[in-house]
């Protein structure tokens, strides 16, 4: 689960680059995928950033070391091309109440030190990424596991943690390859969960040095890695004991480390990095151009949305939800994407994304997202008629430092204005971090800016965590207990695919509510040097680098 | 002359107490919680929250802050930076790099920069004279990263003569491009100053008196004219390199040189106070070394300057 965050200003840091994203109108670019006859002794120079955080599997939870760390570890499962979870380590996963699951691992797979793959590893890998005193970001990943309460408990002064059992009482080794899974209420999308970084294995030596660990980790995955020049490279190379589905068709993929994605377009131009995504914001427009039959534009799994905090008064009861409604007919988003982001970008038809198993694009509701200024005037008038308007600015909150924000609010607050007739700004904010510590604290004043990029492939992913009562990311503290109820509904489903249509019914209520507004789905643009063929992007807009060989 | 240093030296200790405490206290007051931008907006476990910031003392008051990280330095331990790296070792990797791109800047400004001058300045009005000044007019004109984008686009991606970017080493070579780029304004600015200087000392009596005296004109030109026309430039040059290893963000962000720009710009983002103060320091005394080094400098050139 995490925000799109922003390229900023000179690169740096950046998480998921909202504004360098692209679509054309439909067209998926143009990808050949594996054609298999290439090169297999290629070294891939692959677009990088320096990780934020040791490549720790529970620690890392940023783009740049995510890259690193799913191609130098593998899990219980992967995601293929589409998002479709396949079996890497695991053998099996079941369960008969989606609440308790029972998880046997294949024989004979190895760390790339030799050492064997055991169920102990996953479990100590899990709780030492949940406990509190280890400070890994990802922990609230093991939430849902029984047990967790206590190895994040808070000490009675709320400012210190002081967890009160090291280990969560939900984890259990049967035996060297089996172990269960207790959580602490049915839910179907936790197998779904399992190919994300937080829960790829640790060896014993890992955890007792997880320093020593995050600096040159002994994994499980298709590469591993050589060698780390901090701040300029990573160099991974053929893991010789990994046996899944993913395994490398190249000798290895160097990432080099970039702090703007100019610099790193340069180089893709003269031939000195051969895989590039996320095009920089200054050559959308020529990329393509540019490169030619080089160059993808590719959905993923991301989508943008302005919140309306439920906090703010005018957005409350039966008139708050026309107002919003209002808003959200009176945004011309196809002419924004077609203006402001070249055509890069698809137009919202949900909350999800389109890349994700279950989604639909004709959910009953979804017309509130089609622009009609009349009507929106209309739904504007009747909110009035409920409360009148007290004639103030409503303002977006947006961050600055992320390439593009400003151009689309200010279109959006001007279409806003036009249409209803209403005074609207955008609200500026330096950084991204500036504007997350006022959402964070509920101080908001209006709208804001927000998108959401999935960390596996999970309808649930996109609904839960944003709009459950309480939950984690609730930016606009949305409430509404038939929501809460659907959610829970599709969580105790028997299967993914029954969970999808509960989900997606869920959905429904919340295009009534429209606790945000969803604006559009993110596209990835990238491209590739003369060297190298094979290139796609996956489910999350990140390069399948193991498909990728030489010419 | 041992007590002129010694007394530049001791200046260092106010200079350096009042440079980290105001920097510290920016990055203190900076708006935002760098642990938000740590989590990069993600849900993050209160508990774990609580956690990184006992760890990075980030609930302590400011002083106390700034008590802690004094107290470090003197233990020669800078502390960690969020990411788990030791400083110490992260300003270690940019430094030397920085260096090499400052002190190639700086031999490419000096070289070019004074042999331009001289020869300008001798023949003043001449058509190399009026070429050159109006170059070095074009060059402090454009702004460097104008000049770093298109050098970067025309020699890097278009003729292919250098690697647009530098690569992960930062070796000498690959550092020539951005060198240029950071050497081309002030290179301008050295060919203005010496000229002038030249032109200034070369209708002064002693320089008369050596040509009466019949010296030959390299003699004169080398050791009477150019030695005492320096000191104008050498200031110069001195505040220049300060300048060049504080690091050029502009540039080293173009050519994606790992250098302490780079490096800072990072840390003022995610607002790690120790980590910005601690290059900060570096560069106060990168600063006074060479302007002490500058002062120097005058005695070797002007044998009338004594130091007390």
């Amino acid at each position: 689960m995490r925000f799109s965050r922003i390229s900023k200003a000179l690169g740096v840091a950046a998480v998921v680059a909202m504004g360098i994203t692209a679509c054309s109108g439909g067209g998926t670019g143009s990808s050949s995928t594996g054609a298999g006859s290439g090169n297999t002794s290629k070294v891939i120079n692959a677009y990088g950033g320096e990780p934020q955080n040791p490549l720790l599997p529970a620690n890392t939870n940023e783009v740049y070391g995510g890259r690193v760390m799913d191609m130098i570890y593998s899990g219980l499962v992967s995601y293929d091309a589409s998002g479709k979870t396949v079996n890497e380590l695991a053998d099996s996963i079941k369960t008969t109440d989606s609440q308790t699951y029972t998880i046997k691992l294949k024989t004979g797979e190895k760390f790339s030190d030799g050492s064997p793959v055991t169920a102990k590893n996953f479990v100590d890998a899990w709780n030492f990424g949940a406990l509190s005193t280890n400070a890994q970001l990802n922990s609230y990943f093991f939430e849902s596991i029984e047990g967790y309460d206590a190895v994040s408990a808070m000490a009675p002064d709320k400012k210190t943690a002081a967890p009160t059992a090291q280990t969560m009482s939900g984890l259990k080794v049967v035996d060297d390859s089996t172990f269960t899974v207790k959580l602490t209420q049915p839910e179907s999308d936790f197998p779904l969960r399992l190919g994300y970084t937080a829960f790829y294995p640790l060896t014993e030596a890992a955890i007792a040095d997880p320093k020593a660990s995050g600096e040159k980790p002994v994994s499980t995955g298709p590469y591993m890695l050589k060698t780390w020049t901090h701040n300029s490279s990573l160099e991974l190379v053929p893991n010789p004991n990994y046996t899944g589905p993913r395994k490398p068709k190249n000798a290895g993929i160097t990432f080099k480390v970039y702090t703007t994605a100019d610099a790193a377009y340069s180089d893709l131009q003269s031939n000195n990095l051969d895989v590039l995504d996320g095009i920089p914001a200054a050559s959308l427009k020529s990329f393509q151009q540019d490169l030619g039959d080089r160059s993808i534009i590719k959905p993923y799994a991301g989508n943008a949305t302005l919140t309306i905090p439920s906090y703010l008064p005018a957005f409350q009861g039966e008139a708050g939800k026309l107002r919003r409604q209002a808003i959200s007919k009176s945004i011309d988003r196809q002419l924004i994407i077609d203006k402001i982001f070249n055509k890069t970008k698809q137009i919202a038809k949900d909350f999800t994304a389109p890349v994700i198993e279950g989604y639909s694009d004709s959910i009953p509701g979804a017309d509130v997202l089609k622009f009609d200024a009349t009507a929106a005037k209309k739904l504007w008038d009747q909110a009035n008629a409920i409360t009148p308007w007290d004639d103030s600015t409503f303002t977006i909150a947006y961050n600055v430092d992320g390439a593009g924000n400003k151009e689309y609010v200010d279109a959006a607050t001007n279409e806003i204005k036009n249409a209803l007739g209403i005074k609207a700004e955008g609200k500026p904010y330096a950084t991204f971090k500036e504007l997350r510590n006022d959402v964070n604290k509920k101080q908001l004043t209006g709208a804001s800016r927000a998108g959401w990029q999935a960390d596996y492939p999970s309808l649930y992913n996109f609904l839960g965590p944003l709009y459950g009562t309480g939950a984690g990311s609730n930016d606009g503290s949305y409430s509404n207990p038939a929501f809460d109820a659907k959610l829970k509904e599709g969580l105790s489903a028997k299967s993914t695919d029954e969970g999808n249509k509960i989900f997606n019914q869920a959905q429904e209520i919340l295009f009534k509510d429209l606790p945000v507004i969803p604006l559009w789905y993110q596209e990835q643009t990238g491209g590739w040097s003369t060297n190298v063929t094979g290139v796609d992007f996956g489910w999350n807009g990140v390069p399948l680098y193991q498909n990728i060989t030489g010419k | 002359m041992l007590r002129f240093i010694l007394r530049r030296v001791l200046q260092v200790i106010p200079v350096f107490v009042g440079s980290t405490l105001l920097v510290y206290f920016l990055v203190f007051s900076m708006a935002g919680n760098p642990i938000d931008a740590l989590s990069g907006g993600k849900p993050i476990s209160p508990a774990v929250v609580a956690q990184l910031t006992a760890q990075y003392h980030l609930d302590q008051p400011f002083i106390v802050q700034y008590g802690i990280f004094i107290k470090n330095l003197f233990t020669f331990n800078l502390g960690t930076s969020f990411s788990g790296r030791p400083i110490a070792a992260i300003i270690g990797q940019a430094f030397p790099v920085t260096a090499r791109l400052a002190i190639m800047a700086l031999a490419i400004e000096a070289i070019f920069g004074v042999t331009a001058g001289v020869i300008a300045g001798l023949r003043k009005g001449k058509l190399f004279d009026g070429t050159v000044l109006l170059a070095s007019l074009v060059v402090i004109a454009i702004p460097t990263f104008v000049l770093g984008f298109l050098l970067q686009f025309v020699v890097g991606v278009k003729l292919g003569w250098a690697k647009p970017t530098v690569s992960s080493g930062a070796d000498w070579g690959d550092l020539i491009l951005p060198a240029v780029v950071l050497g081309l304004v002030s290179f301008a600015y050295v060919l203005r100053l010496t000229r002038t200087s030249i032109l200034e000392n070369m209708n002064a009596d002693y320089v008369r008196t050596a040509t009466a005296k019949g010296l030959s004109r390299p003699r004169v030109i080398m050791v009477h004219i150019l030695r005492n026309s320096l000191i104008p430039v050498v200031t110069f040059l001195g505040a220049d390199l300060g300048g060049l290893m504080g690091g050029a963000i502009v540039t080293e962000g173009i050519f994606n040189v790992p250098g302490v720009g780079n490096t800072l710009y990072r840390a003022v983002l995610s607002g790690e106070g120790p980590m910005v103060v601690s290059i900060v320091s570096i560069l106060v005394l990168v600063f006074v070394l060479a302007n002490l080094l500058v002062d120097l400098l005058y005695a070797w050139l002007d044998p009338r300057i004594r130091y007390a």
